[in-house]
């Protein structure tokens, strides 16, 4: 092999992304690009495609973590590339990227679109796919502009089409924009959402792999668990382990919003530490701040406090302390943020998105609104705690048709756990004391209810 | 027997001929029609601002679905605008990471600006203030989004500059 077109073994999913002019095809050829397609559709069956993948160790990066090539062996496997393949079936790439706190696919998409576009052509030909799917969030102009430029280079160069690269492969891409609705990440509801039906989830079983869109055998993945097959095909397995040889294989997009000095994304290998990400790479919290406690994987993942931060971000490591590694992006609090007003921003969202099937999460993400906003305002109840918790319980994981409920008890849970004082004293106090107007208002009332009193008992002399 | 009047109207000579060729592209790509729903509601929307009840019925009837299912899509979607809005539409995203950022000031200094609150469109139609969900731009955060472009790093200060740009450019003629 080329040593030229060997992946950089750190960062191989962003190493040649820029945002500002992303490679034409040309450029992505240049750097190694389309030969990862190649080795697959001209060197290898779909079953050893397949097996690569399985062994590759490659999880989904969209949230769930679940192991990529096993979601693909649920696919019935006949034959498409004997060019009789006896019905249909998709592959959608999931850009809907809509978890606040989440900004990774945008960089691919936009940095790098012709790695998302060979990386369909891959997963396409192993699960037997004709036809395939960019699902992507309607907010992401300029991705939806340079993905179709990728793929008309794609269709001019004879990577996709009719018979790719002489081999017996055929693929048609498109690209679907959608008109803003988080729960259209949700797999179900996003292929309702392509079928052009409401976009609720669907009860599972059938699972998509067997009947999704239009029926049909499905796959649907993240865009950054995708963008890992061109370089798993390039590279081998070996390599791709080799990158994190002591957690989950290859790399991982991480990232970190909130006031830390130097929010962003930083690809690093598998398993860095929360620690790592927090201070080596976003530089740590910005001046005059200190460090309250994270999200470690966007807005649906449970809070981890000082203590975690040696935690290794992979999957089995984060949920050992209780939480998800989610997206991988960070979102931090500080301490001049209120805690309280952190969760019901989040719990509001989750309100908003709620597609309003299932009765714990129509009727019990509002319900939380109501609570925390009563709360945070200083009108709370100790008795208000219990009912955050019994809500938490009513809309935990079997309970919904999907995982948006359960998400969204995910920070309210844990912050009701790591930031209980924060609870009580707004109850105590009647007051947010991060809020200046809050404690102001409350500071006149205490003292025009003084003054009242005072004249009452001058008055009563 | 008594009958009841009723009208027929061609919906076919409602839609421009641009809007149809688009919305066919859309159609030709997904395995049945009523799956273009989505984007031949984004379509009517770019040439005519919102989707009326007229357009709704026009799409419904190009696309052959009824059109109750396709008002349920319209108005499952955020970005679909069903009431008439103003020039620009401001979306400013109200997700946490700009939440954590104090994209607070931004909406007031916006509100103050503009003299609306979320909802509403200004007197001379120019400006509409929705929120958002976030922006996919955390790290730049605060963030809003009006027409296709995203406006990042947010200051009070900053947001009004841009509306005020905005106010004064020359439609294109
Ligand atoms: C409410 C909700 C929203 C979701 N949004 C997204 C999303 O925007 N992008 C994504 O890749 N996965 C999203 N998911 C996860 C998908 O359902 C699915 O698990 C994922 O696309 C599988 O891809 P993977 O196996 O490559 O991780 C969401 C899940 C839920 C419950
Ligand atoms: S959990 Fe919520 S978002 Fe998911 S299907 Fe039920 S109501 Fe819809
Ligand atoms: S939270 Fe505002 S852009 Fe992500």
């Amino acid at each position: 092999m080329n040593d030229a077109f060997v992946s950089s073994s750190i960062c191989p999913l962003t190493q040649w992304a820029d945002v500002r002019q992303p490679l034409d095809f040309d450029g992505y050829c240049q750097h190694g690009g389309y030969q990862g397609a190649k080795s697959a559709l001209l060197e290898h069956s779909p079953n050893e495609v397949l097996e690569l993948v399985k062994n590759s160790g490659l999880k989904g990066r969209g949230g769930a973590g679940f192991p990529t090539g096993m979601k693909w062996s649920f696919v019935p496997m006949f034959d498409a590339n004997d060019g009789n393949a006896p019905e249909n079936k998709y592959l959608v790439a999931n850009a809907d990227e809509m978890e606040p706190g989440t900004f990774k696919d945008r960089l691919l998409l936009e940095g790098i679109p012709h790695q998302l576009v060979e990386a369909m052509i891959i997963a396409a030909f192993t699960i037997g796919a004709n036809k395939a799917y960019i699902f992507l969030r309607g907010e992401y102009h300029l991705a939806a502009k340079r993905l179709q430029q990728a793929i008309n280079e794609a269709y001019q160069h004879n990577w996709l089409g009719d018979k790719i690269q002489g081999s017996t492969f055929s693929l048609e891409l498109y690209v679907h924009s959608s008109a803003g609705r988080y729960i259209c990440g949700e797999e179900t509801a996003l292929i309702n959402a392509l079928e052009g039906k409401r976009a609720n989830p669907r009860a599972k079983p059938p699972f998509p792999q067997v009947a999704g869109l239009f029926g049909k055998p499905t796959i649907v993945n993240n865009v950054e668990t995708l963008s890992n097959l061109p370089h798993i095909l390039k590279n081998g397995v070996d390599w791709f382990q080799a990158i994190a040889p002591e957690s989950d294989a290859g790399s991982k997009i991480y990232g970190a919003c909130g006031r830390v000095k130097i929010p962003g994304l930083w690809e690093l290998p598998m398993g860095a530490t929360l620690r790592e990400v927090l201070f080596d790479h976003a530089g740590g919290m910005q001046d005059g701040l200190t460090f309250r406690g994270l999200l470690p994987g966007g807005a649906s993942t449970d809070f981890l406090v000082a203590e975690h931060l040696d935690t290794p971000m992979d999957y089995d490591s984060i949920a050992k302390v209780g939480s998800r590694l989610g997206t991988g992006g960070l979102i931090v609090l500080d301490n001049k943020n209120c805690p309280v007003a952190m969760v019901l921003n989040l719990m509001r969202f989750f309100a908003q998105e709620s597609c309003g099937w299932c009765t714990p999460c129509r009727d019990g993400t509002p319900w939380a609104v109501e609570i925390l906003t009563r709360i945070e305002n200083g009108h709370g109840k100790v008795e208000d705690l219990d009912s955050l918790n019994k809500l938490c319980d009513f809309m935990w994981i079997g309970k919904t048709h999907c995982a948006l409920a359960p998400g969204a008890v995910e920070p309210l849970r844990s912050a009701l756990k790591y930031f209980h004082d924060d609870f009580l004293e707004h109850i105590e106090h009647g007051c947010c004391h991060y809020n200046p107007t809050s404690v102001a208002k409350r500071t006149h009332v205490a003292t025009a209810a003084l003054k009242s009193q005072s004249r009452a008992m001058q008055g009563g002399q | 027997m008594e009958t009841i009047d009723t009208i027929t109207i061609d919906y076919q000579h409602y839609l421009t001929a641009s809007e149809i060729a688009a919305i066919e592209h859309e159609a030709s790509i997904m395995e049945t029609r009523e799956a273009a729903g989505i984007e031949a509601l984004k379509v009517v929307q770019n040439h005519r601002g919102w989707v009326s009840d007229d357009s709704l019925y026009a799409i419904s009837d190009l696309l052959a679905m009824p059109v109750a299912q396709l008002e349920g899509v319209a108005t499952f979607y955020n970005l679909i605008y069903r009431q008439a809005v103003g020039e620009h539409v401001i979306h400013l995203c109200d997700s946490i990471a700009c939440h954590l950022t104090d994209m607070n000031g931004v909406l007031e200094a916006i509100k103050q600006h503009l003299q609306i609150d979320y909802g509403q469109t200004t007197q001379d139609g120019k400006f509409t203030l929705l929120s958002n969900a976030c922006l996919g731009g955390c790290d730049k955060a605060p963030v809003m989004m009006i027409g296709s472009m995203h406006y990042e790093q947010l200051t009070p200060d900053r947001a009004v500059e841009i509306l005020q740009q905005l106010a004064n450019q020359e439609l294109p003629s």
